[in-house]
């Protein structure tokens, strides 16, 4: 493999790793709130978290694009306050990924959760231990497994994210170049042998999150 | 001990649990057939459920008044509950289930300790297995242990003999009254069978569709007509 490609590969999962470990906190507070209490505004903001599984990546990609860019609501804020450029840079990829893999983490987490049998917390509670003890020894430990399974079936969307990261943060070499979006451009230069090692490596990537994730599945406690 | 429960309404599925009456065993039975709302009272006693409207009293100290906005969380009430079939927590060991919430409690009561009451329970040799290696008596007994080590004040037992065979429930009915007999602590026991309710309990609850239909001592309630079987005499 050329160094190009290697650079590819790493750049690819750095920013598939950074995106998961994102909306982890998040995607999983999320999820114990859709699985374990009811509150007002609840369906809407569950029809919100699976969007991005149902309109089209580039459709996702485009309103990003218009929040996060220099004149966008959320872009402009960010660009003062920190002085991050989000759009056409390397965190333009992440933010991408990001939300287009949080509903598959938030829909495995949240069944996860609900597979844990309120019984036992409510156990534990009258032995003595609190919401949060509760949730760290009863809960968390329970619904793990689900919860890592989650992360690596986000992980592994994150890998082939195309649609939305092309719109957010184009096809930059060496500073956004996916192996998505790079297999896309090889073939449109017409260089697809090179295009072909790069789909090599994706599957490759893919086949191992995926086969880790359902294994951690499979090992489910009965 | 008394536990008292004043103009209490919660709405269940299919009717509305109304009660209004003082438990003051030292072991109460609630008896009632399936759906009667015996858990639902148990839970309301846990303070795992809040009531729409009403008061929870242990001893003349509120735990629950919804009225005057009192809520006293389950895991400060020191009130100890099995549920039916345990629920034990299936990733630890024996040992650690036990231990769950007898590590945490301020004040130990004598004989209230890991070794006097696995002895009682008959639980010693278990504490290293894993809880999928039990079988249901000794899961109920676990799920009894674990609830005792945590010292509670009251002890909520929901048909802690349910959904096993009867030669086991005729087994397992002398380890309950060594609980009894030895730890003394008082106890609310949910069933639906006379003969546990005759074996075990001082006074009793008649619960039907969320409604205290009777209540007085058991010998009072349940007649002998029909030996070797108790049954719930004409009200």
């Amino acid at each position: 493999m050329s160094a190009e490609a290697w650079q590819i590969t790493w750049f690819t999962v750095a920013i598939a790793a950074a995106s998961t470990l994102a909306i982890l906190p998040i995607g999983v507070a999320l999820a114990w709130l859709l699985a374990r209490r009811d509150w007002p505004g609840k369906s809407i903001v569950e029809t919100l978290v699976a969007l991005p599984l149902v309109i089209p990546p580039v459709a996702t990609g485009l309103i990003l694009l218009k929040f996060l860019g220099r004149r966008g609501l959320l872009g402009g804020w960010i660009e003062r306050t920190f002085g991050w450029e989000i759009v056409f840079t390397w965190r333009g990829v992440v933010v991408a990924t990001a939300v287009m893999s949080f509903p598959l983490l938030v829909r495995t987490a949240r069944v996860a959760f609900e597979g844990v049998s309120p019984r036992l917390e409510h156990v534990a509670r009258t032995l003595g231990a609190g919401p949060w003890r509760v949730f760290a020894t009863i809960t968390l430990p329970l619904a793990a497994r689900g919860l890592i399974a989650g992360a690596v079936l986000a992980f592994a969307r994150a890998l082939g994210e195309f649609g939305a990261t092309i719109m957010v943060a184009g096809f930059i070499p060496g500073k956004t170049a996916t192996l998505a979006l790079s297999i896309y451009n090889l073939v449109q230069l017409g260089r697809d042998s090179e295009a072909l090692a790069l789909l090599g490596v994706s599957l490759v990537i893919a086949f191992g999150a995926v086969w880790l994730s359902e294994s951690f599945l499979r090992r489910r406690t009965p | 001990m008394s536990v008292a429960l004043h103009g209490v309404r919660m709405p269940l599925a299919h009717f509305t649990l109304e009660i209004d009456a003082v438990l003051d065993g030292p072991v109460t039975a609630i008896f009632g057939a399936s759906g009667a709302g015996k858990t639902s009272l148990l839970e309301l006693i846990a303070g795992l459920r809040r009531p729409s409207v009403g008061a929870v009293r242990i001893d003349g100290v509120e735990l629950t008044d919804v009225a005057g906005d009192v809520w006293v969380p389950p895991e400060w009430r020191a009130i100890g509950y099995v549920p039916q079939e345990g629920a034990l927590f299936p990733h630890l060991s024996v040992r650690k289930n036990l231990l769950y919430g007898h590590d945490s409690i301020r004040s130990r009561p004598a004989g209230l300790n890991f070794e006097h009451v696995t002895d009682v329970l008959e639980i010693t040799a278990l504490t290293d297995r894993a809880i999928g290696t039990l079988s249901g008596g000794e899961k109920q007994r676990v799920a009894l242990g674990r609830a005792l080590l945590a010292a509670p004040r009251l002890l909520l037992l929901d048909e802690p003999l349910a959904g096993l065979d009867a030669p086991l429930r005729e087994r397992l009915i002398p380890y309950l009254a060594r609980v009894r007999d030895e730890f003394a602590i008082p106890m609310i026991y949910v069933t639906h069978s006379p003969d546990e309710v005759v074996a075990l309990c001082d006074a009793v609850l008649v619960l039907t569709s969320g409604r205290v239909t009777a209540r007085g001592r058991p010998a009072d309630l349940f007649t002998t007509a029909t030996r070797p079987r108790y049954e719930l005499r004409e009200l």
